[in-house]
C-alpha cells in the first residue's frame, strides 16, 4: 500500500487505481476516508468512480447463450452413456 | 460492496439472474445421485453459458469450449459421488472446469496473452501533481439510449476478448456471471489481492474502451 502510505491528500492519478479496493470494500477506514474526501471535492474522480460503476453495470447485462433443444439432447446422451458404463 | 458517497448511478448490488440459490443445486445434486436424467439436464441447464464463457476464456474456438465444457460434465458424473459438499456445486463444477479448460488450452496454446502492467489510465491524462488534465467524458447518460446500448453490448464483448486472460476470467466470472470474489478465488485459486488487481485492471480497461467508443459517437 505504498500509495497511500504518504500523509498528504491523495491525487488523482492515485485515486484511479484505488477504486476497485474501494468498490471491493478492501480498503482501510482511514483509506477510504481519504478517498472519499477526494471525491468529495473533486468533479473528475467523481464522474470516473460513476463511470466504472456504469462499466460494471453494463458488463452485467451481457447475455447468456442459452442451451439450444439439440444441446440438451446431446447432454441426456451424455447421461445415459455414462449411466450404461456404470452399471 | 460498500457505499460511496455519490448516489449518481445506481447500480444493483447484485443481479437476481446471476446469483444461483445454492439450495437448488443442492436439490438437483440430490436427484441426480438417485439417477434422476432431468436433473442432470437441469443442472447443465442452469450452469451452461456460465461454463461456456469461461471455458472460452482458456481456449480458442466456441467448438473447443464446448468440448471442454462436455468433458467437464462427464467429470462431474464420474465424480459425483465424491463431491463432498464442503465447497458449493457451482465452486466445484468451474474448478473442474478450469482444470481441464488449462490442460487444453495448453496443448493448443494460441499466442499467449501477456499481463499488462503500468497505471490503469494514461499518465498522460494528468498534470505534473497528478491531478486531471484530461478529465474523463460524460457518456453514462448516452449508454442508456437503446440505439447505443445495443452497440455497446457488442463493444464490450469485444474488449472482454481482448484482455489478457486472467482478467478476463475474473471480470466475466465477478461481472457477468456473478459470483463472489471469495468464489472466484477458490474457483482459480488465486489470492484474494490477485483477484482484485485484476479485477481492477480488466474493469479499468473496460471503462476506457466505453470512454473511447461514447467518446467517438
Amino acid at each position: 500500500m505504498s500509495i497511500l502510505s504518504r500523509k498528504e491528500d491523495l491525487v488523482c492519478q492515485q485515486v484511479v487505481e484505488l477504486v476497485t479496493d474501494y468498490l471491493e470494500g478492501a480498503l482501510s477506514r482511514s483509506q477510504r476516508r481519504r478517498l472519499e474526501a477526494h471525491l468529495a471535492a473533486c468533479e473528475h474522480c467523481t464522474e470516473y468512480l460513476a463511470q466504472m460503476r456504469a462499466t460494471i453495470e453494463l458488463t452485467g447485462r451481457l447475455r447468456a447463450e442459452d442451451l439450444s433443444p439439440e444441446m440438451r439432447e446431446e447432454f441426456s446422451a451424455i447421461y445415459r452413456r455414462w449411466r450404461s458404463e456404470d452399471d | 460492496m460498500r457505499v460511496g458517497l455519490i448516489p449518481a448511478i445506481s447500480v444493483p448490488r447484485r443481479r437476481h439472474r446471476a446469483a444461483q440459490p445454492p439450495d437448488e443445486d443442492a436439490e438437483l445434486v440430490a436427484r441426480l445421485r438417485a439417477g434422476d436424467e432431468q436433473a442432470f439436464v437441469a443442472l447443465v441447464t442452469r450452469h451452461h453459458a456460465a461454463m461456456l464463457r469461461l471455458a472460452g476464456s482458456f481456449v480458442s474456438s466456441t467448438a473447443v469450449a464446448e468440448e471442454v465444457v462436455q468433458d467437464t460434465w462427464v467429470g462431474v458424473l464420474r465424480g459425483i459421488d465424491g463431491f463432498a459438499e464442503r465447497s458449493s456445486f457451482r465452486t466445484w463444477l468451474l474448478r473442474i472446469l478450469v482444470n481441464r479448460a488449462r490442460s487444453t488450452g495448453v496443448r493448443e496454446r494460441r499466442s499467449v496473452a501477456v499481463g499488462d502492467a503500468g497505471p490503469v489510465v494514461d499518465g498522460s491524462r494528468f498534470d505534473a501533481s497528478g491531478a486531471w488534465m484530461s478529465p474523463p467524458q460524460h457518456w453514462i447518460e448516452d449508454s442508456d439510449d437503446r440505439m447505443h446500448a445495443q452497440a455497446l453490448a457488442g463493444h464490450i464483448k469485444k474488449t472482454l476478448g481482448e484482455l489478457p486472460e486472467r482478467q478476463r476470467e475474473v471480470v466475466v466470472l465477478r461481472d457477468v456471471d456473478g459470483l463472489s470474489s471469495d468464489e472466484v478465488c477458490q474457483v482459480l485459486e488465486i489470492s484474494d489481492a490477485n483477484q482484485r488487481v485484476l479485477l481492477h485492471r480488466g474493469r479499468s480497461h473496460l471503462r476506457q474502451a466505453l470512454e473511447a467508443e461514447m467518446g467517438r459517437a
